[in-house]
């Protein structure tokens, strides 16, 4: 089973859900990805060691200038701006615009263009300190924009064979989608805010057109209002747990610390909420 | 005129409630909120709308099924995945996953596919009581985020140069992709929020870097220092080494929540710890 771990927005508490439930499966192997590439965090609680390190690509064009007669089909063709030529001089190549797609070597009437992989970030594979979970996440090299294609070669890591979770970027844009896709179920994090209100919304609305299964975790329940609630209520969205604003968890977040570690007894509840999701998902 | 930028690596550090403190305080300007993603700016500033503009950002494959031979051509052209294919072998496109590249209209040998232009979202020139704003909203399972921050912050630009404005205030994107970018190029200075726990450090260490790609001089606050004051003196220490200025410390208060709960920038909302700490950056970075 594959749960990924949405919010519309960062700091909800989706890491710390995703971690601590991974850690209270240890009846079964988890595999966890951090697929939040530009900011990836779970890693940070779990101690893992690495034993694996490997780039992740993206293909740009070269021009063999031995073939190439500047006819600028290639730049014509392009989408993203990412080929201008100048005549019978040069083909610029902008790699930050390029996306990969592959268009300007196929329409090259002189077969000039070739592509050559460009390193858009890492993928890490590991073990969580303790042994016990499957760690594989990404990391987006600075200044680089394609997030989604290293999203995709992470879940390309997902082993069938266990029960998968998924930290998924903020948001409601591409990356959002390339990481849930493909998931059985889908937890929302979010906080019973205004903030967190609209947020919600807005993730909803993604999952909906996804036609994804998904339940909310409320974060920080106590702060804020009720209007998360009434809106889950009229929504008919499970809520499948609360995680109460109690200054012992954000102090072991803080720390990079887990809180079920602290708090022994939400290893059962989470345990709990892998239920819970299990009987959502049968319905 | 100058222009400002609040991000913070991660969302949810207080970037927003600081951005709503600012546009109380500062005098002439243009508010721009760049996280098009997930913009709350609007609920602390209730703006009034006055124009509102499509967004056109990618283009979408668009099949005729009519004339598709289910030759499968264009899922084996598509480096996105964006092909979706049935048992029973019929293709269509998800246009979720489409960046609109074309290459599957090129190879298809029935000329079933096309590109055409899709509204990816929206912008709004709007007025509010702290000056005009411009924002957006990317529709659902759209991309092309950081074009649409270019655009907003070109209205932004237009309406402060027609007014003459002093300061353009923008609300950043999170992350250190491609719509942070957008909201970061050619900016005076950027401020960085960051919190005092061990993910706020290494975001904070990913995020100065970015800054400094792309020339931009950085300063830093620490929001909620007070929750894990040996981080806060991890990050002023490590602020300290790189050179980055730290122009003030937040501390935890639940007014934060209560002035979110009412609608409200928080320096208007009360007059306790947190909005003079919020004084006292805006006075710095000044």
């Amino acid at each position: 089973m594959i749960i990924s771990l949405a919010s519309g927005k960062g700091g909800t508490g989706k890491t710390t859900v995703a971690v601590n439930l991974a850690l209270s499966l240890s009846n079964r192997h988890v595999q966890l990805l951090d697929c939040d590439v530009e900011e990836p965090n779970s890693h940070l609680f779990l101690n893992p060691v690495i034993q694996e390190t490997k780039s992740a690509y993206t293909l740009v064009p070269t021009v063999n200038y031995e073939l190439c007669d500047f006819c600028g089909k290639c730049a014509l063709a392009c989408e993203y701006n990412a080929l201008v030529v100048v005549p019978k001089q040069e083909v610029m190549v902008f790699p930050g615009l390029c996306h990969g797609c592959g268009l300007c070597s196929l329409v090259c009437p002189r077969s000039a263009i070739s592509e050559q992989p460009r390193e858009i970030g890492v993928i890490k594979k590991g073990t969580s300190g303790d042994g016990s979970i499957a760690l594989v996440y990404g990391l987006l090299n600075i200044g680089e924009i394609m997030a989604t294609p290293l999203i995709d070669q992470v879940k390309a890591e997902i082993d069938p064979a266990k029960t998968v979770i998924i930290d998924v970027p903020p948001g409601t844009a591409c990356p959002v989608i390339a990481a849930v896709q493909g998931s059985d179920y889908c937890i929302l994090v979010t906080e019973p805010t205004p903030f967190g209100l609209y947020d919600l919304t807005l993730a909803v609305a993604v999952l909906r057109v996804l036609k994804l299964p998904f339940g909310v975790v409320i974060n920080k329940a106590g702060v804020g209002d009720r209007k998360v609630y009434e809106y889950c209520a009229a929504e008919r969205i499970p809520i499948l747990l609360e995680i109460p604003h109690d200054k012992r968890i954000a102090r072991s977040y803080s720390e990079g610390v887990l809180f079920i570690k602290e708090l022994p007894e939400w290893r059962e509840r989470f345990a709990a909420l892998m239920g819970r999701i299990e009987e959502e998902y049968e319905r | 005129m100058k222009q400002l930028t609040v991000i913070s690596g991660k969302g949810g550090t207080g970037k927003t409630t600081l951005v709503g403190s600012f546009a109380v305080l500062a005098e002439n300007k243009v508010i721009a909120d760049c996280d098009v993603d997930a913009p709350d700016l609007h609920l602390l500033l209730h703006p009034e709308m006055v124009t509102k503009q499509e967004f056109k950002g990618l283009k979408v494959a668009v099949m005729d099924k009519s004339l598709c031979s289910e030759c499968g051509t264009c899922a084996e052209t598509c480096r996105f995945n964006a092909i979706d294919v049935t048992e029973e072998a019929t293709y269509t496109v998800n246009p979720a996953r489409c960046e609109g590249c074309g290459a599957c209209v090129f190879t298809c040998p029935q000329e079933a596919l096309s590109l055409q232009e899709r509204v990816s979202g929206y912008t709004y020139v709007s007025t509010t009581k702290y000056g005009p704003m411009v924002h957006a909203q990317l529709n659902i399972a759209e991309e092309a985020s950081g074009k649409l921050v270019t655009v907003v912050r070109e209205l932004a630009r237009e309406i402060a140069e027609r007014e003459g404005s002093d300061l353009i205030l923008i609300d950043g994107a999170p992350g250190i992709g491609c719509p942070v970018i957008a909201s970061l190029t050619g900016v005076d200075l950027a401020l960085i929020v960051t919190e005092p726990t061990m993910s706020g450090l290494h975001d904070l260490k990913r995020i100065l870097d970015v800054v400094a790609h792309f020339g931009v001089k950085p300063t830093v606050c620490i929001n909620k220092y007070d929750i894990n004051e040996e981080n806060s003196t991890r990050i002023t220490e490590f602020c300290r080494q790189r050179g980055v200025e730290i122009v003030g410390n937040i501390p935890y208060d639940p007014v934060v929540t209560e002035a979110m709960v009412a609608g409200m920038p928080v320096v208007e909302f009360s007059e306790g710890v947190v909005s003079n700490a919020i004084r006292d950056i805006w006075e710095r970075i000044q």
